[in-house]
């Protein structure tokens, strides 16, 4: 009966009593409890159910390597699933639930997976693939709803988070990673040989297993006060950092490293913090984690881990049980046995594999009087939601259970197979491990490789237990050295070597393997010996997946879900291969293990976001005269990063209504369009015009200072990505505008170019996008409106079209570009940014009477459609070249070369029957095509016959019509043909193929 | 040249944090210069159009209400009075003569923010990956780099006046970036 001990308890504080919610009941615990330790010290052994069986499950650990006891803590919008109890902190109104269960903790239907897996195996190792394959159709329907609904982790929250996060980077000399012994030691090295350090401990207190245990002195302090001096002794240090809940959650390239700080669920400021670091040296000092035993009903809740009982006793004052067995193989954990028997438990037995046990601390243990089990093994543990008993067989020379089973009673079974380093980090980034037969571990192997910095050196080392030196002497030279080394690496001078530490601890000796204890009868039915909690992965479904042929490691972890669980089998792997590799019948380090990934444990999605949420999620690009089109009735619409309006909508008046109201008004009168988005490159140098003529199609060197160019860019495949008119400014300087998605992809184009190919051309670039705000003023009144706020001359004589002119426009300068878009007599007026909206509110006033009217974007869309101009992205994808759109007049004939000129020699690209640009226009006017749609030779053969595709369809106001533009193969030598494009819904499209410039043909509005 | 005031795009906009401040400094005249920062004649003609020193890799010089930013291997950055820019444009240009160059007046493209208080180095370094200790960034350090999602740079003054730019379209952002991030005064507390 899990119980809260009358005294003891090193992190808690008894005068601090602290209330929390448990499944709706009001308990009580300590200030400095963990909720984990709370929970057994208010009597509750059951924690959750298993995922797949749903199993009844306690704790079985006491740190973050806990796989069983998940819950949701908090409610509503700032509920938190998933938490590990053992990692979770009470504080005073604490809610916590357990999760994956139904109806209730106490009675949980899925249990019933569990009885019919006494008569026959399901959920077995490759129970899903199995399943998918008959009858496909009942996964769908049947086995995916079932099992969804009863399997599962924590729901999500479905309210937005309340709490925010940042992110942090940070710079240092040395990362050490674990507050530990080790990682305090190294620490210390390396911050008194002046390197800048900064230590992450992933839980509240520094001195790990130093404050559990009470029979280690270092240099004649208790183990718990060496930690304590040397954390001050460290706080001490101006260059030494300390941040305590803070998790390492990966390693990556060049010594960069992930940590997740824990601030505080009651924290002013963010929830978590995700500090982004960059460390010249990393010490791995992540100590070690205890491997749980393989035997039959392993789960029964009050089966723990040895450590985590131990530490349960001392660091919070509750224990598990009342009565304890210990099953160990190893000294270590006789520990535990006299932390029960200090704390007045009863230890009923330890139950030791070995033929013997005669070290120091078993001596102690039998000292007590508590009876040893040497040859023995649990044959198996009775009790369903809490241990009531152990069955205890001697274990044959064979490896079986031999004689006569003995019941022991008792409530709490503390189980070691002895102890894996945590090798995860060092791992995540190439660090190899070698198998370490003498202690059996896997440890870090730097001989073979290690993580290397940017100049190709080792940057990462490992200290302490992680580094697989188990005993404090041995894990405190060991610190001390890879402090001192790092220092070394970075230039420093860590000095005389300083004495090593005075060490008096217990000898413990190693632990002899035992990766499976025997049971009795078909122990794959009913009992069963799980390796992976989490997963609920047993020995016997590792060893099915052997016998099914599923050899490699990787590839039996993936069949059974060994280790895939959130813990990532922290407590499961090393037993899990070394399964499988007596499967196999080969040697562990043959196996090998599989791959360890960050993050170490589950990193929080908000820890990741940051600051990018809501308002910040995404930046959001505004013209100059945003404000004002918001203002305004703008419809926006995303233009690369920037927001433009699709159209500006007045009243009641909805998107078609307004585009057509603004398009009328356009060519009727007077439109204005905020054009700021568009690129606007400034070329200079000597070689601008040599360089304009490789990055455009046409000739931009004949251009004469005053006009302007449309001009075409092409990728060396003969691609078409990108358009815009080019004013030539001065002889050696050129502004070329760009679409206003591509401006950055331009700029990084012609920077490449002239930085890697041509750097011999002197040109420079300069992206001016933001410089200037443009406005487009549109249609027959837009010259008396400009003429009205300038004393510049923009008569057709002074100012033609393709022309350009500066000056100055209702008090600010402007550059006056006389092109158009739209097919009517049209300026684009570029003034710089600061004075954007003044000038759009002086053309405004000055055009009230020609009712100007601000256009969006589809205005812009149907006007150019109109007149059959193309538009990046729509008429191109990538695979389109200018010839497609009957641009040849834009791509010269006299120039050497061009970037794409030789790729559009091509067969492919030469092809005479490819799709080309085409106007379509449907047989019933109103009829708008969509988008996309595809055009087929014969809508009722079978199957279609594709022919070409929709790239732009509108219906046009001025023309009050359907018209479209579309890339059909061989189009231009099929005028006049109909088409038929097949839609939604079974119809067909009747289109005839016409010239795409639906209005004013002879340009005769736009030259006037 | 004309009477009518310019508008920057943050419109002004200041905030004051427990820790940190931000403030638009407004209209602010920016020239960007390209040409070879090694080649004597560049050094000599800079000098003589703007009166500062041609900066150093990452370093800014400053003096008479200008500044001089070092913004890669081939451009610089002046910073001088909005009404400023176009002379030094085209005191530049006579400078340099023949010599091949670029300077454009961009004064319009950016926003300019100042970021005070005993928080703005932590502040920046939430969103730019910047080692913004003060022995590794202190006065005269530029760095062109990344702010949360956008590009940026900052530079601090002589008096350890820190500077803020980013693209005008996003001044917004970065306006209420670095108030979201400066509003609870958290602090990660290593300098």
């Amino acid at each position: 009966m899990p119980h809260r001990l009358n005294d003891g308890g090193r992190l808690i504080d008894r005068s601090k009593p602290v209330s929390y919610q448990f499944n709706g009941k009001r308990m009580t615990g300590f200030a400095g409890d963990t909720l984990a330790s709370a929970l057994i010290g208010g009597g509750q052994a059951l924690m959750g159910r298993s995922f797949k069986y749903h199993r009844p499950r306690g704790l079985v650990a006491a740190g973050v390597e806990e796989p069983n006891a998940l819950m949701t803590t908090g409610t509503g919008a700032k509920a938190e699933p998933n938490q590990r109890a053992t990692m979770v902190e009470l504080r005073e109104g604490l809610t916590a639930k357990t999760q994956n269960h139904w109806p209730s903790l106490d009675w949980d239907i899925g249990a019933v997976n569990a009885a019919v897996a006494s008569v026959a195996p399901v959920f077995s190792a490759g129970f899903y693939y199995k399943t998918f394959l008959f009858p496909r159709i009942a996964w769908k329907h049947v086995y995916e709803p079932v099992i969804r609904q009863s399997a599962g982790l924590g729901p999500a929250p479905t309210e937005q988070d309340p709490d925010s996060y940042e992110h942090y980077y940070h710079y240092t000399d040395v990362l050490v990673v674990g507050g530990g012994m080790a990682g305090l030691a190294a620490a210390k090295a390396a911050g008194a040989a002046g390197a800048k350090v900064l230590l992450v401990e992933q839980t509240g207190h520094l001195g790990g297993r130093l404050l559990a245990e009470n029979d280690t002195q270092i240099d004649g302090a208790e183990g718990a006060d060496w930690a304590a001096a040397t954390a001050e002794a460290l706080g001490a240090m101006e260059n030494v950092a300390i941040r305590t809940r803070t998790q390492a959650a990966g390693l990556y390239d060049h010594g960069y490293a992930l940590l997740d700080e824990d601030c505080g669920e009651d924290a002013s400021g963010p929830r978590r913090r995700l500090w982004r670091v960059r460390a010249k040296r990393i010490i791995v000092a992540a100590g070690a984690i205890e491997r749980p035993l393989a035997f039959a009903n392993n789960d029964v809740p009050g089966v723990m881990l040895a450590s985590a009982v131990r530490d349960y006793i001392r660091l919070w004052g509750v224990a598990p049980g009342r009565e304890l067995a210990v099953f160990a193989n190893n000294d270590d954990a006789y520990r535990t046995a006299i932390a029960a028997f200090e704390a007045g438990l009863k230890v009923a037995a330890v139950i030791d594999p070995r033929a013997q046990a005669t070290g120091p601390l078993a001596e102690t243990v039998r000292g007590f009087g508590v009876p040893i089990r040497t040859s023995s093994v649990i044959a198996k543990v009775k009790g369903g939601k809490a241990v009531e008993a152990v069955m205890v067989g001697t274990k044959t020379p064979e490896g079986r259970v031999g004689g006569a089973l003995e019941k022991i009673k008792c409530d709490c079974v503390a189980m070691s197979g002895g102890w894996s380093p945590v090798v995860h980090l060092w791992s995540h980034c190439g660090g190899k491990l070698r198998w370490d037969e003498e202690q059996s571990m896997f440890r870090p192997a730097p001989e073979r490789a290690a993580p290397t910095g940017d100049d190709g050196e080792a940057n990462t080392l490992v200290a302490g237990t992680a580094n697989g030196f188990m005993s404090t002497a041995e894990a405190l030279a060991d610190a001390v050295e890879a402090g001192r080394e790092a220092a070394k690496a970075l230039g420093l001078k860590p000095g005389r070597k300083p004495a090593a530490a005075r060490v008096a601890e217990p000898e413990t000796g190693v632990a002899t393997p035992m990766w499976f204890a025997p049971s009795v009868g078909k122990y794959a039915h009913g009992t069963k010996h799980f390796l992976d909690y989490q997963n609920d992965v047993t020995a016997a479904d590792v060893e099915l997946a052997a016998r099914e042929g599923y050899e490699s490691v990787e590839h039996a972890k993936r069949y059974t879900t060994l280790g895939m669980a959130t813990d990532q089998g922290k407590l499961s792997n090393i037993n899990g291969l070394a399964i499988l590799a007596n499967s196999l019948n080969a040697p562990i380090p043959e196996v090998g293990t599989t791959t360890f990934r960050p993050p170490y444990t589950p990193l929080p999605i908000g820890s990741i976001v940051g600051r990018d949420a809501g308002e910040l999620f995404k930046p959001i690009r505004k013209s100059p005269m945003h404000d004002w089109h918001d203002a305004n009735g703008a419809d926006w619409e995303p233009v690369g990063d920037w927001r433009r309006p699709f159209c500006y909508r007045r009243g009641e008046e909805d998107r078609h209504a307004a585009v057509t109201r603004e398009v009328l008004a356009a060519r009727g009168s007077a439109g204005m369009l905020d054009a700021s988005t568009l690129g606007k490159m400034i070329v200079k140098g000597p070689d601008a015009a040599r360089f304009l003529d490789m990055m455009y199609t046409n000739m931009m060197s004949s251009l004469k200072v005053g006009r302007c160019r449309y001009g075409l860019m092409c990728t060396e495949n003969g691609f078409l990505f990108d358009d815009g008119v080019v004013a030539r400014i001065a002889e050696d300087e050129f502004l070329c505008h760009t679409t206003s998605g591509g401006a950055d992809r331009v700029h990084a184009w012609m920077e490449e170019w002239l930085q890697t190919e041509w750097f011999d051309m002197k040109v420079y670039v300069a992206n001016a996008t933001e410089q200037f705000a443009q406005i487009a003023v549109v249609g027959p009144k837009s010259r008396e409106i400009i003429a009205s706020l300038t004393d510049m001359d923009v008569s057709t004589e002074a100012l033609p079209f393709m022309a350009f002119a500066d000056g100055e426009m209702a008090g600010v300068p402007v550059r006056i570009y006389r092109i158009s878009f739209s097919g009517e007599l049209s300026y684009e007026i570029a003034t710089p940014a600061h004075h954007g909206q003044h000038l759009w509110d002086a053309i405004r006033e000055a055009g009230k009477g020609a009712n100007i009217t601000p256009y969006g974007t589809e205005a812009l869309h149907i006007m150019r459609a109109e007149k059959g101009f193309i538009m990046i992205g729509d008429e191109t994808d990538g695979t389109t070249i200018p010839q497609d759109l009957n641009l040849n007049w834009a791509v010269s004939k006299k120039k050497a070369d061009f970037i794409g000129k030789r790729a559009m020699e091509r067969s492919h690209l030469a092809d005479p029957n490819r799709e080309k640009l085409v106007g379509l226009a449907t047989d019933d006017p109103k009829k708008v095509l969509p988008d996309g749609a595809y055009a087929v030779a014969d809508p009722t053969a079978s199957p279609p016959v594709v022919i070409g595709r929709v790239t732009s369809t509108y219906f046009s106001p001025t023309l009050d019509k359907s018209i479209a533009m579309a890339l059909i193969v061989n189009g231009p030598d099929r005028m006049g043909e109909t088409i038929a494009i097949p839609v939604e819904g079974g119809d067909v499209i009747r289109a005839k193929i016409v010239d795409p410039v639906f209005y004013d043909p002879e340009g005769e509005k736009q030259n006037v | 040249m004309s009477e009518v005031i310019p508008v920057s795009a943050a419109k002004g906009a200041a905030f004051e944090g427990p820790d940190a401040s931000i403030r638009d400094l407004g209209p602010t005249g920016m020239v960007t210069i390209r040409g070879d920062l090694s080649a004597a004649g560049f050094k000599k003609a800079i000098k003589s159009a703007t009166g500062l020193a041609v900066p150093a890799l990452r370093k800014v010089t400053a003096g008479g209400g200008k500044s001089l930013v070092w913004m890669s291997p081939d451009e610089l950055l002046l910073v001088c009075d909005y009404a400023e820019s176009a002379a030094t444009v085209a005191a530049i240009g006579e400078a340099m003569g023949d010599a091949h160059h670029m300077a454009v007046d961009v004064s319009d493209a950016r926003c300019v923010f100042a970021v005070s208080g005993a928080g703005a180095r932590e502040l920046i370094a939430k969103g730019a990956p910047v080692d913004m200790a003060p022995e590794a960034f202190g006065a005269g350090d530029v760095r062109r780099t990344r702010l949360s999602q956008v590009a940026a740079a900052f530079w601090m003054a002589e008096d350890g006046a820190l500077t803020l730019v980013c693209f005008r379209s996003l001044g917004q952002y970065v306006f209420d970036w670095l108030k979201a991030s400066a509003a609870d005064g958290s602090r990660p507390g290593l300098f």
